[in-house]
């Protein structure tokens, strides 16, 4: 940048000459200097919980990259053939093309089984990344106004990341993802009134039917990756007009962006992590086995293998119906009413829903309509953090419920009891974790609040000249003050009536909830706080 | 591929089993060598029980009496504790005493593999010994546990079919009802494999002749072999536990590894 | 914090916007408005790095990045040379996992050079020191929704949409009605039967021989010893045209217990032969095939969601999601001895549906 008034005076050598042709030439039929002007010297926060979307943005470009190549080999078509390839323990067994071709790709086309792994690696990397960038971004506040739209978008893309997943896992039609489709397939039918035939029309026919390798290869090499692809775009447009929230820390606050500047360090970080999540895929791609659907063998309805289970994001759907307690099943007015399916679809769906539409839900409980910028600290918020840990707890007992007969035989339990504790835990588990999460951090508040006013403990004695013994505390510098006191405070809403002398039920049970969510708040500590606790130190 | 199927079992055998021919010979070595004590199981008209084969059965009385008979009865009538051994067979008794299984240690769930208690004769000794208390399956002759010359791929298919559901497609064992489970099966020898099939030990069905024919049992033995010396083609297996596994290792070391690199990428240089 | 927030009305009356002209506050809502807080500090002062003092470091980090980028050439030539030095033999193992492993190594190499490189290069060579950029509110200035308005009030006015109501609904109708071809059109995703009806029907038939799975080889009642189990399917089914549709409903387990063990319910006594009893391994519950028989207990065990299936009660659910047992299918013996199905399923296999019971 310093170097640029020189670079005028001296003569521009050949290369330079090149770069300024070029760009005048895209600039005249573009005006793309406009586009880099705008987004060239944008500032991103440095934190390493800021990365974690990248994350997924660039496992999911791995996923194209390593997704065309497998369309080149794979054959989506469920005719029957008899594999004739060069792996022993499956020659002339009947299997459809589409698993035949997975297995040519996998043993007879070099590099191919390389690619399989990267792919579904990448994959279940895409997911995860996405997992773990919405708890980051739930646990700091970074959803609030005006993010609250593009956190709905971010979870749509988790469920249509998902959707991918599943159709991708399906795809080789060997054993274990044929019992997946199975699963599916009994869980449609257990919808009321409209199951079977939802069922009867997505596989063509009857369970398993010729057509669903098919149908689901154009749901998941066109239409989810083009949904995916608009929705990450309107994402990443959001992304760049509501700029990055940052952390608290001195000198930034709401009005401003501290960072480096996307050209050119952020740039080349980011361009790097590419290449490093890329290479991070590709390692592991290479020396860890994934998905080996020649040991499955294709699929075929008799068969099924101990330790059938999905990938690891359906995994909470399963234990939801590994968790349904015997005997939830009836028959009303003649038609039979599955609740050991709808129970867990209604749930599940739930739990969802308050995943989606959280933002929403707090935005009316404080009625804040101002931008927020600074992402909290979790601490500073203790319900909606305590509520984060409950629902990350539920989450994870039927995360875990999925693996039941694992955890039965690697701990030597009994499926039984691994299954009754699971039940628990379903219910008291995010209760506990509740209470304890949001006692911790208001604990760590009231010491954030302690350190403030009156420093750290240095563990140094002094005897004071009357001859007390006190202990010295260390202050903090006005920076490090900073971080623990700068936070939103927020306390319970009164009820008021309003113009009419009414008060509405809505607003009672705004102010109900408004109360559980902030009546044992700590508010930060004040000037005059600091001051006086100054002057008593003194 | 045959021939590399050979050297790669020779590789990892020492012993025996080297030329094509093998089987052929087996077969001989397999009717001559243990021929005594094989034509005195199979056939309840023996002619004539040598001395030796006598000697044999009165060892195993004796082990029987001082090692089973407290639980399965001085007759093998069998007790409220233990089920009669009578009509058990010698494969039985090779399988539960040569993997340890018996005697029993501790009454759990169910009985586990543990460090077999006996020695080879000592545990012929107790096989002969039930044999010749009733009729039962005898111990497989040794031409079907090879594991070669079989069809791999039939083997395959009948694993999936009739094995998998318990002991997983890969072969790595799985839960079953009140905390029993059906035990891994890498590296189970093709004998102990043959004869649970045969005699369905505990809750494990039993696949007689006329369900798996030898040959089938031979196929399935194939291919457990092929699944013991093939190595993994994508690598480190995670336990060919399946997607659970997987799922934990991109949480734990993918995403860990990369939440490292977050952490390094956004660190203040100095 | 923020200044320009941090003074609006103060009310705690929340949810109402405080529309004020020119630049418009928002209602804090139950937000605390501090009156008081402590001041931002403002930036610590600029840290510099080595390679910002010593120019000897800059030119040795220079080089290590560089380095980087090198070793990412020789990784990407690498694994070029591994694509012809380990190539796949057909059937051999041990070469696909070369193959995989060396190919892997050298892009791995060929791609964390790349970026180990350039993030490095950012760190450690580009600008070291945090850049501010002012934010401004995400929503337009006044002057440009007024425009918006605008806009919007003239395609208004021109197009009448607001005015001519008629249009309006028969329009908004129109809409609504078009996508109905579209659903029409998705009918045939399937054949025309009815899927109740098929689903209440099985391959099984009246004096259908029992055979194993997969050889289509009949089963006769003395080749099942006590503690056996046998995975069945119907006689011809490997020949039929819908081999696997039909294999995914009419799929069975073949046990033998001693017919002392069984409880038999009334209707139902001469489903077995002299204690051979025949279930349909369809999981009632969403379908996986259950089939982990334990011979001594006479559970039956889904491997998918764990329901249990006791056999000795006509597979009654024992444990588990599943209502509903495992349906039975009747069975006697022909003239030959064979294993032969006195009927179809008395009831549908599998998952319930919603017709199930009509």
């Amino acid at each position: 940048m310093t170097t640029t008034p020189a670079q005028d005076v001296q003569p521009k050598t050949r290369g330079q000459r090149f770069t300024g042709a070029a760009a005048n030439y895209i600039d005249e039929r573009t005006s793309i200097s406009g586009l880099v002007k705008e987004v060239g010297r944008k500032i991103f926060p440095d934190h390493w919980s800021f990365m974690l979307g990248e994350v997924a943005l660039y496992s999911f470009i791995v996923i194209l990259l390593s997704g065309t190549f497998l369309t080149f080999f794979f054959e989506a078509s469920m005719v029957e053939v008899h594999y004739e390839g060069s792996y022993a323990p499956l020659k002339g067994i009947e299997m459809s093309a589409a698993m035949a071709s997975t297995l040519d790709i996998s043993f007879d086309i070099r590099g191919g089984l390389l690619m399989r792994q990267i792919h579904h690696w990448a994959a279940l990397l895409f997911v995860a990344s996405i997992g773990l960038h919405m708890l980051r971004v739930y646990f700091t506040g970074a959803f609030r106004k005006p993010r609250e739209i593009n956190w709905f978008i971010g979870f749509v893309l988790f469920v249509l990341a998902m959707a991918e997943g599943f159709t991708g896992y399906s795809l080789p039609d060997d054993l274990l993802s044929g019992n997946g489709l199975r699963i599916i397939d009994g869980m449609v039918k257990g919808i009321p009134v409209i199951g079977t035939w939802i069922s009867y029309l997505l596989f063509g026919g009857e369970f398993p039917g010729v057509d669903i390798v098919s149908r689901l290869y154009i749901l998941h090499i066109m239409l989810l990756p083009a949904i995916i692809i608009a929705a990450i775009g309107i994402h990443m447009l959001l992304l760049v007009i509501n700029k990055h929230t940052q952390f608290a820390g001195p000198g930034r606050t709401n009005d401003n962006v501290v960072g480096s500047p996307v050209m050119p360090g952020f740039a080349a970080k980011a361009g790097g992590f590419f290449f490093i999540i890329f290479g991070v895929i590709t390692l592991i791609a290479s020396t860890f086995s994934i998905n080996p659907v020649w040991v499955y063998g294709p699929y075929d309805p008799s068969p099924v293998s101990a330790g059938t289970q999905p990938d690891w994001y359906i995994g909470f759907a399963d234990g939801a119906l590994r968790l349904v307690p015997p005997g939830w099943e009836t028959e009303w007015f003649g038609f039979t009413w599955s609740f050991n399916i709808i129970a867990p679809l209604v749930i599940l769906g739930l739990f969802i829903a308050i995943v989606a539409f959280y933002p929403f839900i707090e935005a009316w409980i404080t009625g804040d309509k101002r931008e927020h910028h600074i992402a909290d600290r979790p601490r500073n918020a203790p319900t909606r953090t305590a509520i984060g840990a409950a629902g990350v707890t539920f989450y994870a007992v039927l995360w875990a419920a999925a693996s039941s007969d694992l955890l039965a035989t690697h701990f030597k339990l009994s499926i039984e009891g691994v299954i009754h504790s699971c039940q628990a835990l379903l219910i008291f588990g995010p209760i506990i974790a509740y209470f304890i999460t949001k006692r911790v951090c208001l604990g760590l508040q009231k010491k954030d609040r302690e350190i403030a006013l009156h420093g750290y403990e240095s563990g140094r004695i002094v005897r004071l000249p009357h001859g007390e013994y006190i202990e010295v505390h260390e202050q903090l510098d006005d920076y490090e003050l900073w971080k623990l006191v700068s936070y939103e405070d927020y306390k319970p809403l009164m009820v008021r009536p309003d113009a009419q002398g009414r008060i509405t039920v809505g607003q009672r049970f705004r102010a109900s909830v408004s109360r559980w969510f902030f009546e044992d708040r700590i508010a930060p500590v004040s000037q005059k706080e600091i001051e006086q606790s100054k002057d008593e130190h003194h | 591929m045959a021939t590399k199927a050979a050297r790669a079992s020779r590789r990892s055998q020492p012993v025996g089993r080297r030329h094509p021919l093998a089987t052929v010979a087996l077969l001989l070595v397999g009717l001559l060598g243990t021929g005594g004590a094989y034509a005195l199981f199979t056939s309840s008209a023996t002619a004539e029980t040598s001395a030796s084969a006598e000697a044999l059965v009165e060892e195993g009385g004796k082990l029987f009496a001082a090692n089973c008979a407290t639980c399965h009865g001085l007759d093998l009538e069998g007790t409220t504790q233990a089920p009669t051994l009578i009509g058990v067979g010698a494969a039985a008794t090779d399988f539960q005493v040569g993997t340890g299984r018996m005697p029993l240690a501790i009454s759990g769930p169910q009985a586990e593999q543990k460090p077999v208690q006996f020695t080879e004769e000592q545990i012929q000794a107790l096989a002969v010994y039930v044999a010749s208390q009733g009729p039962g399956p005898a111990i497989p002759a040794d031409m079907y546990l090879t594991g070669e010359g079989y069809d791999v791929s039939n083997g395959a298919e009948l694993f999936r079919i009739n094995c998998a559901m318990c002991h997983n497609v890969a072969g790595a064992g799985g839960a079953l009802t009140e905390g029993k489970f059906a035990p891994a099966l890498a590296d189970v020898t093709a004998k102990h494999a043959y004869e649970a099939m045969l005699t369905g030990p505990q809750n494990m069905p039993v696949f007689n002749d006329t369900n798996l024919t030898p040959e089938e049992k031979a196929d399935i033995i194939t291919y457990l072999k092929y699944l013991d010396e093939t190595p993994s083609v994508g690598g480190f297996t995670l336990g060919s536990l399946g997607p659970v596994s997987e799922g934990l290792f991109i949480w734990i070391f993918g995403l860990g590894a990369i939440v490292a690199i977050t952490v390094w990428l956004t660190a203040k240089s100095n | 914090m923020a200044d320009d927030h941090g003074d609006t009305a103060g009310s705690t009356a929340a949810g109402k916007d405080v529309e004020q002209h020119g630049a418009p506050a928002h209602s804090a809502g139950t937000a605390v408005v501090a009156t008081d807080e402590v001041p931002n500090p403002g930036f610590p002062p600029h840290r510099p790095r080595v390679t910002d003092l010593d120019p000897k470091v800059d030119k040795q980090q220079e080089r290590r990045v560089s380095t980087m980028f090198l070793l990412s050439i020789v990784g990407s030539v690498l694994a070029v040379v591994a694509y012809f030095v380990f190539p796949i033999e057909p059937g051999n193992m041990q070469s696909v996992r070369n193959n995989t492993l060396f190919l892997g190594l050298g892009i791995t190499l060929g791609l964390l050079g790349i970026g180990i490189g350039a993030v490095h290069w950012s760190k450690a060579l580009m600008q070291g020191h945090d850049l501010v950029e002012q934010r401004h509110g995400t929503r337009g200035s006044e002057e440009t929704r007024a425009k918006a308005v605008e806009v919007f009030t003239l395609g208004n006015k021109d197009s009448g949409f607001g005015r001519r109501t008629l249009l309006r609904r028969s329009l908004i109708g129109a809409l609504v009605v078009t996508p109905l071809p579209a659903i029409v059109l998705f009918r045939d995703l399937a054949p025309a039967d009815n899927p109740v009806t098929l689903l209440k029907h099985t391959f099984w038939e009246e004096g259908m021989r029992l055979t194993r799975d997969p050889s289509g080889t009949p089963i006769k009642a003395s080749d099942l010893t006590i503690g056996s189990a046998f995975q069945v399917i119907p006689e011809g089914l490997n020949d039929s045209e819908h081999r696997i549709e039909e294999k995914a409903k009419a799929s069975v387990l073949l046990v033998r217990l001693k017919p002392e063990d069984l409880e038999v319910s009334e209707g139902r006594e001469d489903w077995n032969y002299d204690g051979i009893v025949a279930y349909s391994k369809i999981c009632t519950h969403v379908g996986c095939p259950v089939a982990l028989y334990e011979q001594q207990t006479h559970h039956l065990l889904c491997p998918c969601h764990q329901s249990q299936f006791d056999i000795k009660r006509e597979a009654a659910v024992i444990f588990g999601p599943a209502k509903r047992p495992l349906p039975q299918l009747p069975i006697t013996v022909d003239s030959e001895g064979y294993l032969i199905a006195k009927s179809d399923f008395t009831e549908p296999i599998g998952p319930s549906f919603w017709e199930r019971k009509l």
